[in-house]
C-alpha cells in the first residue's frame, strides 16, 4: 500500500490529485474480506455526494459491500473498466480505483488516517 | 446455538488454509486459498473434494420399512432395487417439506438415508415420532461423508483408491472396503459421495487430495454449483411451508402413493405459487430475499436463493412466483436496493447436468 494515500475505517483509500480531487478505491483489507469480486455498481458522473453517503456497491461471490465516501463532492469520473472486469479493483491502485470526486470541502480530508494509522487500525481488527 | 461442532476433517481444512465459517452448527470450510470462483470452475473441469460430514447418515431398517418410507415420503420404494438411491422429501401434515434427502436401498429391509445438517435433529425426532414397531432408526454418527465431484472423479477413484466405479450408474451405491460409495452429488457433475468411518476420514481425504486432479472445495462453491443446477437448498428454497408441487419437485412423487403424510394437502391442489429459476437480463446481482415484480411493478414473489453464476457469468437465482408468472421466458423485474433490474423466468437447470446417465444419453 502506498504511503501517500489517506484511509478510512470503512477500508476505502483516497488519493488526492491536483489538491481538490479524491480518487477513491477499497483497500486490500476490504478486498480480502470480500473474496472474488463479480460486479461493481458505479455512480453516475455528475452525481453530488454528501459526506458519508453510500455511492457504489462492490459485489463479491459472497456478499454486497456498499462503498461510502468520507468526502462531499461531485463525481467527475468513474472507472468504467470495472464493469467488464470487477477483479481489476485488486490489481493495483492505478487500475482499481472506483470514482473520482471533486472535493467540496477539502477540510473533509482532515480526519482521515495515514498509512501508519490505518495499518495500526487493521491490525487491531484481527 | 451453543457449541459449534467440528467434523473429523477440521484440522485438514485448517492445514489447507480454509476460511472457516459457521454452518448448521458446524465450523465448516467456506473456501480455501484459491477462492470460490476457481473452486467452482475446478469442479466443473476436474474434481473437487468436499467435506459434507456435517450431514446426517442414518439407517432405517425392519420388516415394515418400505410402507414406512412410503408414508413419510411421497415416493415409491417397493420396487426400488438394491443399491438404488432416490432423491425425495419428507412431508408434514400440511404438505410442507420437513427435509429433502437421499434414500438408498441397502437390502430388502434396510435403507440408508442422508439428511441435511441443519435438519438432522428435527428429522430424527420426526422419524422417531412416526416410527412403527417393526422399523428402527440407527444413527451413523461415527461416519464422515466426503464428496468427490467433477468429470475426473471416476479416474481419481481408480488411480488413488484402485476402485473401479465404471460400472456404477448414476444414483447407484456400492459397499467396498468399509466405504459406502454413491454415484450422486449436489453439483450437477459426475461424482461420488463416500461415507467413511470417522477414524479413516482424514487418511482418505489426504490421499484423494494428493492427486493432481483434486482440489478441496468449500461450502461457498457448493452453493454456486447447486444454484446453477437449480437444486433447492433446504431452509431457503424449500421449507416446512412449501409443498413438493409448489417446489417443482412433483417428479419425486411416486405413482399411486396417496397415503403419505400430508397427501390431502398436496394432491389435487391448485398451485398458487411455484418455484422457478430467475435469470437477470440486466446487470446486477440479486440475492435471497429480493422481491420479484411484474411489468406493472406489482410484487409477484421473492428470491429464495441468488447470486453470481461463474459458468454463465451472470446473476441467477431461484424463487417463488404466482403460478401465472411461472412460465420460462416470462419477463419480470427483481428489486435490488430499490432498483428494478430486468430479469426473466428461466427453465431449471440453468446449465445441463453432466451426471453419468445424462452423459450417456448425450453420447
Amino acid at each position: 500500500m502506498p504511503d501517500n494515500l489517506k484511509y478510512t475505517q470503512e477500508h476505502e483509500w483516497l488519493k488526492i490529485e491536483d489538491g481538490n480531487v479524491a480518487v477513491l478505491g477499497i483497500t486490500p483489507y476490504a478486498q480480502d474480506a470480500l473474496g472474488d469480486l463479480v460486479f461493481v455498481e458505479l455512480p453516475e458522473v455528475g452525481r453530488k455526494l454528501t459526506k458519508g453517503e453510500h455511492f457504489a456497491v462492490v459485489e463479491s461471490v459472497k456478499t454486497a459491500a456498499e462503498v461510502y465516501t468520507p468526502v462531499a463532492g461531485e463525481v467527475i469520473a468513474v472507472n468504467d473498466n470495472l464493469s467488464g472486469d470487477p477483479e481489476l479493483i485488486k490489481k493495483s491502485f492505478e487500475e482499481g480505483w472506483i470514482a473520482k470526486i471533486k472535493l467540496e470541502n477539502p477540510s473533509d480530508l482532515e480526519g482521515l488516517m495515514d498509512r501508519a494509522a490505518y495499518d495500526k487500525f487493521t491490525s487491531s481488527l484481527d | 446455538m451453543t457449541a459449534t461442532f467440528k467434523t473429523a476433517l477440521f484440522d485438514s481444512h485448517i492445514a489447507a488454509g480454509a476460511k472457516i465459517g459457521p454452518f448448521a452448527g458446524y465450523d465448516m470450510p467456506l473456501y480455501y486459498k484459491e477462492g470460490v470462483l476457481k473452486e467452482h470452475e475446478w469442479v466443473r473441469s476436474s474434481a473437487g473434494l468436499f467435506d459434507v460430514s456435517h450431514m446426517g447418515q442414518i439407517y432405517l431398517e425392519g420388516a415394515g420399512v418400505v410402507p414406512f418410507l412410503e408414508k413419510i415420503t411421497p415416493s415409491n420404494f417397493a420396487k426400488a432395487g438394491t443399491g438404488v438411491a432416490k432423491y425425495t422429501v419428507m412431508t408434514n401434515e400440511s404438505g410442507g417439506i420437513v427435509d429433502d434427502l437421499i434414500i438408498t436401498r441397502v437390502n430388502d429391509e434396510k435403507f440408508l438415508s442422508v439428511i441435511n445438517a441443519g435438519c438432522k435433529e428435527k428429522d430424527i425426532a420426526w422419524i422417531i415420532d412416526h416410527l412403527p414397531a417393526d422399523v428402527k432408526l440407527v444413527r451413523l454418527d461415527d461416519r464422515a461423508l466426503i464428496a468427490l465431484q467433477g468429470p475426473k472423479a471416476e479416474q481419481v477413484l481408480r488411480e488413488v483408491l484402485k476402485i473401479d466405479a465404471s460400472g456404477l450408474g448414476y444414483m447407484r451405491m456400492m459397499f467396498i472396503d468399509g466405504l459406502i460409495i454413491s454415484r450422486l452429488g449436489y453439483t450437477g457433475e459426475d461424482g461420488f459421495e463416500i461415507s467413511v468411518p470417522e477414524d479413516r476420514a482424514s487418511d482418505l481425504w489426504v490421499k484423494l487430495l494428493a492427486s493432481q486432479l483434486v482440489k478441496p472445495v468449500g461450502l461457498a462453491a457448493r452453493d454456486s454449483l447447486r444454484l446453477e443446477m437449480g437444486y433447492p437448498l433446504y431452509g431457503h428454497d424449500i421449507n416446512d411451508e412449501t409443498t413438493p408441487l409448489e417446489a417443482d419437485l412433483g417428479w419425486v412423487m411416486g405413482k399411486g402413493n396417496e397415503g403419505f403424510i400430508g397427501a390431502g394437502n398436496v394432491l389435487g391442489k391448485t398451485l398458487k405459487r411455484k418455484r422457478v429459476g430467475v435469470k437477470l437480463t440486466d446487470k446486477g446481482i440479486a440475492r435471497e430475499g429480493a422481491e420479484i415484480r411484474n411489468d406493472k411493478n406489482k410484487v409477484i414473489g421473492a428470491l429464495t436463493s441468488g447470486g453470481h453464476s461463474p459458468t454463465l457469468k451472470s446473476s441467477i437465482g431461484m424463487g417463488y412466483v404466482d403460478a401465472a408468472y411461472a412460465n420460462p421466458g416470462t419477463k419480470i423485474f427483481v428489486t435490488v436496493r430499490g432498483n428494478n433490474i430486468g430479469a426473466e423466468i428461466a427453465a431449471l437447470p440453468f446449465i445441463p447436468a453432466r451426471t453419468k446417465s445424462s452423459k450417456k444419453a448425450a453420447a
